[in-house]
């Protein structure tokens, strides 16, 4: 089985996030880059099915230089090999055309799954492996919290707002899974010394044979026109429980005409 | 006026709250013209689409369509986009919403904005990015803007017209019949309202304790006609079922009352609740990273605080 996991480089969980005057795009530099969350349950799932299936794993990412660490922490877990695409072009790629270069560097390497996280924690849309599966005319089973391949059939579970869908498919397959999957491995010392041996190929917009103004800011089909910071919330009023904890709720809630 | 197109959000007959939301904002930009896809498109369901002014319900009933998730969706919707050559496509902000409106945009070379709250007449969306702590204004500036919509951002506001129902027959690829929907996994859900809809939220965590601790958080929720959430901590551990979690990977609410308890307010839980109007926090630990997001919160045992709150609602009906 060869599997890819797409994974992103997103500015760490905790840190404040801002876009910048200039641009209106993230401001990436400011914040440590950390590989986001859900992408650890992509690598975690893909591990375990070339554990059981035998197969290998390539972790695929786009991104600056730097997101190479990422590339590195994604492979540590285990994986066999990656593939970074990165040239200064891409900065301020929209969805539409990170989906086109990830579906331009996923093509023709006959991945019998691409595995990703269903969300990222920085632009949190969720349709970047829609979009893949889409252009890729592959079958698309996202926000799986569960998955099971037999021979060449793919059994998924589909998380709903009404409870799960089962799902089923032929690989190849494209799947994005939520966190409730699995839990992912840290990287053991030996995986992390021998990541440091694995195949990275570096890939640019021309390696890809994309047109260079399909990709970047000035090629997003969707603008900004402005921002701001949300004021910050006023300070609310914390007291402490004294038998009255409750009541006191209740008055707040009476005077905010709640009840 | 042109079309504007809005892709029902339902299940079975029962029409989501923000299909009426995502009615109401079409009428701003134009000629509201919904799609629904599936079953389940009755008399009294298109008397109240038209309630809040479709006038015009396109239905697409086959087993293509029910079968095989997303890929046919967006098949029939970029096909509409082609021919109806609509002003905007609205659709909610659902995993089905998301990916179907995905999809339909690189099929139809339509640019796709995420997450809106608010839709001016000329398409500039409103969005609340990284946790409500940036507005950000932007635009579709390539064919026809896909707009997906948060629920409860916009309210629903009836309009009466007759709705008109079409039913149009689509020739659905191979290609987008690769994965098939076995079975449908159906939670019972009671009478509580919907999570993502309600306006009032009671939400439970690690704190609670167990199974039988959601008890007093239920309780709270029946007395404000509230849904239930849960943190992670506690759909985890099987207290409460997986899809009443809010949070990053779970569910995105914006009540105007969200009531956390026993939840310590992890970025991933504030992630889905952030946006909520007025937030309220029983935790007995004053250091609890939530109380910084409470409009009113108190340090205490929620063993001692939610019955007593309850108590008291009930009273004050
Ligand atoms: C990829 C990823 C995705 C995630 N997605 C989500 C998500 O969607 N939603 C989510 O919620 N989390 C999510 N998490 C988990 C998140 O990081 C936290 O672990 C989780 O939210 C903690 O839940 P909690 O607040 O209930 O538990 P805890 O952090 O353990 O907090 C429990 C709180 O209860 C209080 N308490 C205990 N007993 C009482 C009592 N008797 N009365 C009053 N207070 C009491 C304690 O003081 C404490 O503050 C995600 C994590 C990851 C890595």
């Amino acid at each position: 089985m060869k599997i890819a996991v797409c994974v992103k480089q997103v500015p760490d969980t905790w840190a404040e996030k801002k876009l910048k005057a200039d641009t209106s795009t993230l401001d990436r530099e400011s914040a440590d880059g950390v590989l986001n969350e859900l992408d650890e349950y992509a690598v975690e799932l893909a591990l375990q099915l070339v554990e059981a299936n035998s197969g290998e794993v390539v972790i695929v990412t786009m991104g600056p230089e730097r997101a190479a660490e990422t590339l590195r922490k994604a492979i540590s877990m285990g994986a066999d090999a990656g593939i970074h695409v990165v040239d200064a072009g891409l900065g301020g790629s929209d969805a539409i055309a990170t989906s086109a270069v990830l579906a331009k560097a996923l093509e023709g390497r006959d991945f019998d799954l691409i595995v990703f996280g269903s969300e990222s924690t920085d632009a949190r849309m969720s349709v970047i492996p829609a979009m893949v599966s889409e252009r890729l005319g592959l079958a698309q089973v996202t926000f799986a919290q569960k998955v099971e391949v037999e021979g060449d059939t793919l059994t998924a579970e589909r998380v709903t707002d009404y409870g799960f869908d089962t799902l089923t498919a032929t690989l190849p397959v494209v799947v994005s899974v939520v966190e409730k999957i699995n839990e992912p491995r840290y990287p053991s010392f030996k995986g992390i010394m021998a990541a440091k041996k694995k195949p990275v190929e570096t890939l640019s917009v021309a390696d890809l044979n994309l047109d260079a103004a399909a990709v970047g800011a000035g090629a997003a089909w969707s603008e900004v026109a402005d921002f701001a910071a949300r004021p910050p919330k006023a300070a609310g009023v914390v007291v402490t429980d004294e038998g009255a904890g409750g009541t006191s709720i209740a008055d707040y809630l009476t005077t905010s005409k709640f009840i | 006026m042109s079309d504007v197109l809005v892709l029902a959000e339902h299940h079975g007959t029962e029409v989501r709250k923000v299909t009426f939301e995502l009615i109401t904002a079409a009428r701003d930009l134009g000629t509201p013209v919904v799609l629904w896809l599936g079953s389940g498109c009755d008399d009294s369901t298109l008397a109240s689409l038209g309630n809040f002014g479709a006038t015009k319900v396109l239905v697409v009933d086959s087993a293509e369509v029910s079968d095989h998730p997303v890929a046919p969706g967006a098949e029939i919707l970029a096909s509409l986009i082609g021919t109806m050559q609509p002003a905007a496509v609205l659709v909610a902000s659902s995993a089905d919403g998301k990916e179907i409106g995905a999809r339909a945009a690189i099929k139809s070379n339509c640019g796709i904005i995420t997450d809106a709250v608010a839709i001016a007449p000329d398409l500039t969306v409103t969005q609340n990015v990284f946790g409500g702590s940036t507005i950000v204004h932007s635009k579709v500036n390539h064919g026809t803007p896909i707009i997906t919509l948060r629920p409860n951002s916009v309210s629903a506001v009836p309009e009466s017209v007759t709705a008109v129902i079409e039913h149009i027959s689509s020739d659905i690829s191979d290609g987008a019949q690769l994965v098939s929907i076995v079975n449908r996994n159906v939670v019972e859900k009671g009478a509580r309202p919907e999570l993502a809809e309600a306006d009032v939220v009671v939400s439970g965590g690690r704190g609670v304790g167990g199974a039988e601790g959601f008890g007093v958080i239920e309780a709270l929720a029946d007395s404000l006609n509230a849904a239930v959430g849960a943190s992670r901590a506690a759909t985890d551990a099987g207290w409460y079922p997986h899809q009443y979690q809010v949070g990053q990977t779970g569910k995105t609410v914006s009540p105007s009352l969200y009531i956390a308890n026993g939840i310590s307010g992890a970025i991933q839980h504030r992630a889905g609740m952030q946006t909520s109007k007025v937030v309220i926090v029983v935790n007995k630990d004053p250091e609890a990273p939530i109380f910084e997001l409470a409009d009113y919160g108190v340090v205490g045992d929620l063993f001692a605080v939610v019955p007593q709150l309850t108590e008291e609602i009930t009273q004050r009906k």
